[in-house]
C-alpha cells in the first residue's frame, strides 16, 4: 500500500504521509505558487510538478529524489507559428487557438518498454512527447495538424485541452487521449496517426443531430483498468460511460443517485467492474447535491451504485472535486480525494469510511499516491 | 549601452540580475540579455516570442507599444524595465 500522497494546490505542492493510523501533512514545496498538476512515475520514481505562474507562464519541475528537491526542466512549448499557417476561428467559440502553453494539464509516462518517454497534455490542445525524461518536449504535430482538431473547443476554459493520456500496457504505441472538448482520440502507431472513433458517447449539451458526434464530446476524465486494459471509464460532462472494448464503443450509465455529473473517476487496478465517482449538481451549479459530500461506487460494472458517506460532511458542504483530484492506490483499497475548498479525505477500505486529513488546504487540483 | 532591470517578483523563480545589454530595439536588448541568461527567457516571453500576457515593459518610463514584435526603439543609454502587470493577479 502507498503511504505517501502528493497534493497539488492553488498555493503549492503538499506531501501527506501515513504515520501509524493517521495521515498528516509532512512537507510542502513551491509554497504560494499555483501547482496545477503532479505526477509520480512508478517506473523509476521520477516526479513532475506543473506550475502556472500568472505573470511568468507555465513551468515544469522534476524531482529525482522522491520530492525532496525539485529542478526546473523544459516546459512543453509550441513551435513558432508559420506566417502562412491559416487556422479559422473555432465555429463554436470564435476563438483562434493560440500556439502557447496556457496550462500543463496531464503528464503520463510511456510504456514499461519506453524508459524516459513521457506524454504531456496541455491547454490549448497540444500533446507533447519527451524522449529524455523532460529535458526536451516535441509537439505531436500529427494530432495538432489534424484537420479535425480546430473543431475542438474549450470546456470551462477558453481553449480545448488534453487532460487524459492512457497508454495501453500491452502495447506502448497504443494510446488513448481525452480532450475537453474534443472526445477520445486513439493512436496505434505511437502518435503517427490518430482516429476519433468512439461510439456511444453522448453530448446532451448539443443539438440532437450532433449529440453522438465523437469530436464534440466532453470527457472530463478517461481512466483505464490496469489489469483489464480493454476496460475504461469516462466521467463525461453529461454522465458516466463505460467501455469494455478499448474505447471503441461506450455504454452510458444512467440513473445514478445523487447525480451522474462530476469531473473525477477512479477505477480499481485489479477489478474493472469497480469504479468511484464524486458527483455534483450538473453544469452551471457545480456544488454537491443537497450540500452533502458523497462518493459513488459501483462494484458490478455500473449496474448498481452505492453512496459512500461515512466520514464525509453531510450538511453545508460545498466541495467540488476536480478531475485529477481523486486517486486510488496500487492495491485498490486506498483512495484519496481533495476539493476546491481545501478539504482532503483518505479511505483505507475502498471508500467504506473516510478520514478527513484537512479542511483548510488551498484549492486542490490534483492528488496522486506515490505508488510502488 | 542600454541597461535592463527586472521586477523583484521574478527573482523568486529565476535569477534576473540587472545588466547592460546591447541593442537598439527592445527585441535586440532582450535577446542580448537572454543569450547571457537563457533560463529567464520563458518567464518574460511566450512560446511565440511575444511579451507574456501579464507582463509589461517600459523604456525610459514609457510603456512599449509593440508587445509582439518588440520593435520599440531603445536609446543607447536607455533603461529597459521589465515588470509584471497587475492584470495577472
Amino acid at each position: 500500500m502507498s503511504d505517501r500522497i502528493l497534493v497539488a494546490t492553488r498555493k503549492g505542492l503538499f506531501t501527506i504521509t501515513r504515520n501509524g493510523k493517521r495521515w498528516s501533512l509532512a512537507q510542502s514545496s513551491f509554497l504560494a505558487d499555483n501547482c496545477s498538476l503532479v505526477m509520480h512515475d512508478p517506473r523509476d520514481g521520477t516526479m513532475f510538478a506543473g506550475l502556472g505562474h500568472g505573470h511568468f507562464g507555465c513551468k515544469l519541475h522534476r524531482s529525482r529524489d522522491g520530492g525532496a528537491t525539485w529542478q526546473e526542466c523544459a516546459t512543453p512549448a509550441y513551435p513558432e507559428k508559420p506566417d502562412d499557417y491559416e487556422e479559422k476561428p473555432n465555429p463554436t467559440t470564435g476563438n483562434v487557438t493560440p500556439w502557447n502553453t496556457e496550462l500543463i494539464w496531464e503528464i503520463q509516462g510511456g510504456g514499461p518498454d519506453e524508459p524516459g518517454v513521457f506524454w504531456c497534455g496541455t491547454i490549448p490542445g497540444g500533446l507533447f512527447r519527451s524522449h529524455d525524461e523532460g529535458d526536451s518536449w516535441q509537439l505531436v504535430r500529427s494530432l495538432w495538424d489534424d484537420p479535425r482538431r480546430p473543431q475542438w473547443f474549450g470546456g470551462g476554459y477558453d481553449y480545448a485541452g488534453i487532460h487524459s493520456v492512457c497508454v495501453d500496457p500491452r502495447d506502448s504505441a497504443h494510446l488513448l487521449v481525452g480532450v475537453s472538448c474534443g472526445g477520445v482520440w486513439r493512436t496505434t502507431d505511437g502518435g503517427e496517426s490518430w482516429e476519433c472513433d468512439s461510439k456511444g458517447l453522448r453530448a446532451e449539451y448539443l443539438p440532437a443531430e450532433q449529440a453522438y458526434d465523437p469530436i464534440t464530446q466532453d470527457p472530463h476524465l478517461l481512466v483505464r483498468c490496469r489489469s483489464a486494459p480493454d476496460h475504461l471509464w469516462v466521467q463525461h460532462h453529461n454522465g458516466i460511460f463505460r467501455s469494455i472494448d478499448n474505447a471503441k464503443t461506450w455504454q452510458e450509465i444512467t440513473g445514478v443517485q445523487p447525480s451522474t455529473f462530476g469531473f473525477a473517476v477512479a477505477v480499481h487496478p485489479a477489478d474493472p467492474n469497480t469504479a468511484w465517482f464524486v458527483p455534483a449538481i450538473k453544469d452551471e451549479q457545480r456544488i454537491p447535491v443537497e450540500a452533502k459530500v458523497v462518493v459513488t461506487r459501483t462494484r458490478d460494472g455500473g449496474e448498481t451504485f452505492e453512496q459512500l458517506t461515512n466520514g464525509l460532511p453531510q450538511e453545508h458542504a460545498y466541495d467540488l472535486v476536480f478531475r485529477h483530484a481523486l486517486d486510488v492506490d496500487e492495491t485498490g483499497d486506498r483512495l484519496v480525494f481533495g476539493s476546491t475548498t481545501g478539504s482532503l479525505w483518505v479511505s483505507q477500505n475502498q471508500g467504506d469510511a473516510w478520514q478527513c486529513v484537512s479542511t483548510h488546504l488551498p484549492p486542490i487540483y490534483c492528488v496522486r499516491f506515490v505508488k510502488a | 549601452m542600454p541597461h535592463v532591470r527586472f521586477t523583484d517578483n521574478i527573482q523568486r523563480h529565476v535569477e534576473c540580475p540587472p545588466a547592460d545589454a546591447q541593442g537598439d530595439t527592445v527585441r535586440a536588448v532582450l535577446e542580448a540579455y537572454f543569450t547571457a541568461n537563457p533560463s529567464a527567457r520563458g518567464y518574460v516571453l511566450d512560446d511565440q516570442r511575444g511579451l507574456r500576457k501579464h507582463m509589461v515593459i517600459f523604456v525610459d518610463g514609457r510603456q512599449i507599444t509593440d508587445r509582439i514584435g518588440l520593435t520599440d526603439s531603445v536609446p543607447p543609454d536607455g533603461l529597459v524595465e521589465v515588470i509584471q502587470a497587475l492584470s495577472g493577479g
